[in-house]
Order: C-alpha cells, then structure tokens, then sequence
C-alpha cells in the first residue's frame, strides 16, 4: 500500500480545486448523499435532457481530498455522456475500486481514462472506498429520481 | 513508572503495522488490552466456564462467585455504597438506555425537560429524543463555549421546575474538558434533580468516588478500561433501581412468573435480563486488578504528563489547530490540519503506525456548533509516551509534505 498511489497529484489538484462544485444552473434533478461514520456530505445537481443526455452536472458538499475529488472527476467525465454511457462509466467505476477491474469503456478519450484511473489506488484502502463511490452513487439517485438520501451505511 | 513495562504487557504492541512500530492513539475509541485480560477469558473457558446464578453444579458455582466478584471489584473501584447498586449492561450506551427507557417511563410527562450540553456523545442525546418522540419531552442543551467548557451558569439558566434530569458527559470526547461535576450535581441537589453521568472518558482516567460525588447515575464502557468489549457498568443510586422498572424482559430477570401476573426481584438481578457477557465480565475483573495496579492516580498524572507534552508540541506546529482550550483537559487532544481533511490525515498517519480516530467522533452537535465537520483526535491511555507524541508529530509534517502543504 503506498500513499503515492492514493494521493496522485490529479486527485490533489481535483481535491484543492474541485471542478463543478457549485449549483449548476437549469438543473432538473438532485440527490443527497451522507457518510455518517464520518460525516461527509454531497448533493449532486444534474441537467438531463430528453434525450437523456447529461447536459450539465455539479455537486457541492464537504469531505475529505478523496471524496471531493472523486465528485469532481465524476462530474468532469459525465458531463455531455448519454446517461447509459454514465450509468456503464459508474459501473465501472465501482467495479475497479471493489474487485479491482479495469474501466474498460470504449466511449472514454485517453485523458479521461487517465483521470478515472488515478483513484484506482483507492482499493488498497478499504476504508476509503466508500469516500470514492459517495458521489457516483449520489448521482444514479439523481438521475433515476430516487428520493432517498444516498447512505454509506445502508 | 515504568511506561516501557507496562506497555509490554499488552500483546497488540509486538505485532507491526505497515512494517512500523504502532502508535496507538484512539484509547477514547476503546483501549487496547493487557495480557492478564486476555488469558483470563481463555482460562476461564477453559477452566471454569459455565452459565451463571442458574444451575447447581460445582462450575455453576464457580462461574457465578467469579462472575459475582467483578461486581464487588467495580463497587470498590468506584467507591459506591451497596454491591447491588452495580448493574452489568453492554456498554454505556446501554447503561444510558435503560436510565432513559425506564426513568422516562416513570417519571418523564409531556413537557417534561432534560438538560444535556452541547458536549454530548451521540449516546448521551439519542436516548433523550427517543424520549421526546415517545414522551414528549423536552430537550435542552447547555452551552459550551469556544474553549469547549460548560460554565454552571450554562445549565443554570436552563432549569426550570419542569426540569426531571440533568445527564452530561463526565470528560468530552472531543474536547478533553473535565466538566465541572461537582458543581453541577450540588446545583443540581439544591433543584432536586437527579444527574446522570455518561463516565466513558472519565472512569479509564480519573480517580471515582461515587458517594462523594453524589451522582444519581454513572455509565461506563468496560471496553475503554482495558476491558473486554461487550461489557458496561451503570452505577445507580439504589433508591432508584428500586423504583424503577425492570428493562428487558427475560429469564434470569424475575421473581415469580404466573399465568395472569409476574412480580420481579431486587437490583442487580431485575436490570440483568438473559445470559449476560459473562467471560467479559469475569475477565474485567482483571482490567480492574491492572489499573489498581498501577493505581488510577499514577494513571492520570500520567497521561496529563504526555497530554501536556502533546499540547505543547502541537501548538508549536503551524499548520494544526486545537479544538477547544479547557482549563481541567482530560487525556484527549483533537485538531485539523489547515487544508487537510481529518480523514486524509487518519490515512497518512496509519502510513506510519499512527493509530487515531478522525471524523465527528459520534459529536455531530459539537461539530455543528463549532462550525468544522470534522476533526482529527489522537487520544491516549497508559501506554503512551513522549515518544508517541513525537511520532505523531513527524507524522502530522509529512501529511503537509504529502498535500504539498
């Protein structure tokens, strides 16, 4: 387990300067998410259109570089994908930091490849996966309109 | 004192973590513990083991005059007057909840006021408002300030003649602050208030004498005193036990069970419903003999002696803040980094063997109040040393190095 795996200089720079966090204008879904074992908080902002396609998407919230920065990339990679596109990105995604997979995603540019992968260091930190996966999940329930808040512990 | 000795009767401390030596800083998480405690649950397993207060057979005995001597060690250790007045439960949770379940249920109406501080673990707050949706009982919270104290004037302006109890954390698990209690119990005395104490970080730290100290109710976590997990003590007035209802409803718990009515018996055994942990139990008393060993006062000098030291050397460190500044500061040292987040912090400092806990610490009030959402807390026991603090620190800097802070 190295530290250098986790905390790779995209994921610092996306976690002191989260791109999308803000309340993105027009949107027409949102979610919340929590940890409560440690009390982090993300509410995710989507503009889908009709032809179910993410034409915006942001977040606020607070928590740790990992957690900020995986909502930051998130929404970087998202945004303009056709929600299917998403949903398999998030997949993914999940897959790589639970069972340690390669995204394998023909729709993704070699940068966003790149980006994605820098938190596959996160498997090795069991503890800090949940950080990681907070916002993706914050996200499907936006998108699917699912009213409940996103639990970590659930 | 002897640190180095002490720490080598703990087991945990020979294995590495991360190839490093451990630095284990999360004792007010729940303390790590001595090989006595842990051979004894073997040995009683091995040895004497059987259910006890039911059967009639030699282990039955054995069982239950061990099992029966850890009540006499804790009554002793805390200086309560009656054996009986010592009540096992699973933790303090557990201790709150009953207290809060058959308390209210007796003497909370609607509109009924319970005082706690702004201080509380979320142990000492979930039971009061599972009170206020069953009972309609109001909560009020006692102010603390930006040291992290509770004044006497903060819960002296709260009381009311509507105010049935007063229940506050005896240190903050937070802050470190040693709350006023004695104080608080005499106000509390003049009002006619029964106060329950939530003694987590104060009985594996502090020196207890519950008959000087007047208290109605006092909780602990055996798990915290080097004990074992799964055992609590509540410690209640016996005029109280034997007002109160019983609380879990089982064998073991009663008197006389008949078709139409069940009557119940006395204290301790009206509150002990079911099999209780009962080689956790057995194996606390040594936790108990451990800490009498050293004694309780070596213990606090102690740790008051690597707090300060910590504090110290923390203050000098730019880039961390101190949560709180209390005057009387148990052995509890909670801060951030600027521009790092508490768990990055806990992550980088596991890197290097450093053990601590970072989050809200079940204190998501305090939290709020002071306007952070989390923290990182490094909090200590007796095996603890300058060294560790040293440790810390270093590895505080390389978590500047690592977010090139």
């Amino acid at each position: 387990m190295d530290l250098k795996e986790l905390y790779q200089e995209i994921i610092l720079d996306h976690g002191k300067n989260p791109r999308n966090k803000k309340k993105c204008d027009g949107f027409n879904k949102d979610a919340k998410g929590n940890n409560p074992l440690c009390g982090d908080k993300v509410h995710v902002f989507l503009k889908l259109n009709d032809e179910k396609q993410v034409e915006d998407i942001s977040f606020e919230g607070e928590g740790c570089a990992i957690s900020i920065a995986s909502a930051s990339i998130m929404t970087e990679i998202i945004k303009g994908k056709d929600f299917n596109v998403a949903k398999k990105i998030l997949e993914n995604f999940i897959n790589m930091l639970k069972e340690g997979y390669k995204p394998s995603i023909n729709s993704l540019s070699d940068n966003e490849n790149t980006t994605i992968m820098s938190l596959s260091g996160v498997k090795q930190f069991p503890m800090r996966v949940k950080c990681a996966t907070l916002a993706w999940h914050t996200f499907l329930h936006a998108a699917e309109d699912n009213k409940k808040v996103v639990n970590t512990e659930k | 004192m002897d640190i180095k000795e002490i720490k080598s009767k703990f087991p945990i401390f020979s294995n590495k973590v991360k190839g490093k030596k451990l630095v284990y800083l999360d004792s007010a998480n729940s303390s790590q513990k001595p090989k006595v405690v842990i051979d004894r649950i073997s040995n009683f397993y091995s040895k004497e083991f059987s259910n006890v207060g039911r059967s009639m057979h030699s282990l039955a005995v054995t069982a239950t005059n061990r099992f029966e001597e850890t009540r006499d060690l804790i009554k002793n250790f805390i200086n309560a007057k009656l054996r009986e007045e010592i009540v096992f439960t699973k933790n303090a949770t557990e201790g709150i909840n009953l207290i809060a379940t058959t308390y209210g249920e007796k003497f909370i109406q609607d509109k009924d006021e319970i005082i706690i501080t702004e201080l509380e673990h979320h142990a000492n707050y979930v039971p009061w408002h599972f009170l206020r949706k069953r009972k309609g009982a109001v909560i009020k919270f006692a102010e603390c300030d930006k040291q992290g104290e509770v004044s006497i004037d903060s819960i002296k302006k709260l009381i009311t003649n509507k105010t049935k109890l007063i229940a506050v954390t005896h240190v903050s698990n937070v802050t470190g602050t040693i709350l006023p209690l004695n104080k608080i119990i005499d106000l509390a005395k003049t009002k006619k208030i029964p106060v329950l104490i939530d003694g987590c970080q104060g009985a594996p730290h502090l020196k207890l004498d519950v008959q000087k100290l007047d208290c109605d109710f006092y909780v602990m976590s055996c798990h915290k005193m080097y004990g074992p997990t799964g055992v609590g003590v509540l410690y209640a007035k016996k005029k109280w036990l034997d007002e109160l209802p019983p609380y879990q409803g089982g064998g073991g718990m009663i008197d006389e069970v008949k078709k139409d009515d069940i009557s119940f018996p006395e204290s301790p055994t009206k509150f002990e419903a079911g099999t209780l942990q009962t080689a956790e139990i057995v194996g606390f008393a040594e936790s108990i003999r451990f800490i009498e060993n050293i004694g309780i006062k070596n213990i606090t000098q102690h740790e008051k002696e690597i707090t300060e030291y910590g504090l110290e050397k923390l203050k000098k460190n730019n880039s961390v803040s101190i949560i709180g500044d209390p005057k009387d500061r148990g052995a509890i040292l909670s801060f951030t980094i600027k521009g790092i987040h508490p768990h990055d912090i806990a992550t980088i400092l596991d890197d290097d063997g450093v053990a601590i806990r970072a989050g809200h610490h079940c204190c998501q009030i305090l939290h709020e109040k002071m306007g952070i959402p989390a923290t990182a807390r490094a909090s200590l026991g007796i095996y603890n040393s300058k060294e560790d603090i040293d440790i810390l620190n270093e590895s505080i800097n390389k978590c500047n190095k690592v977010f090139n802070n």
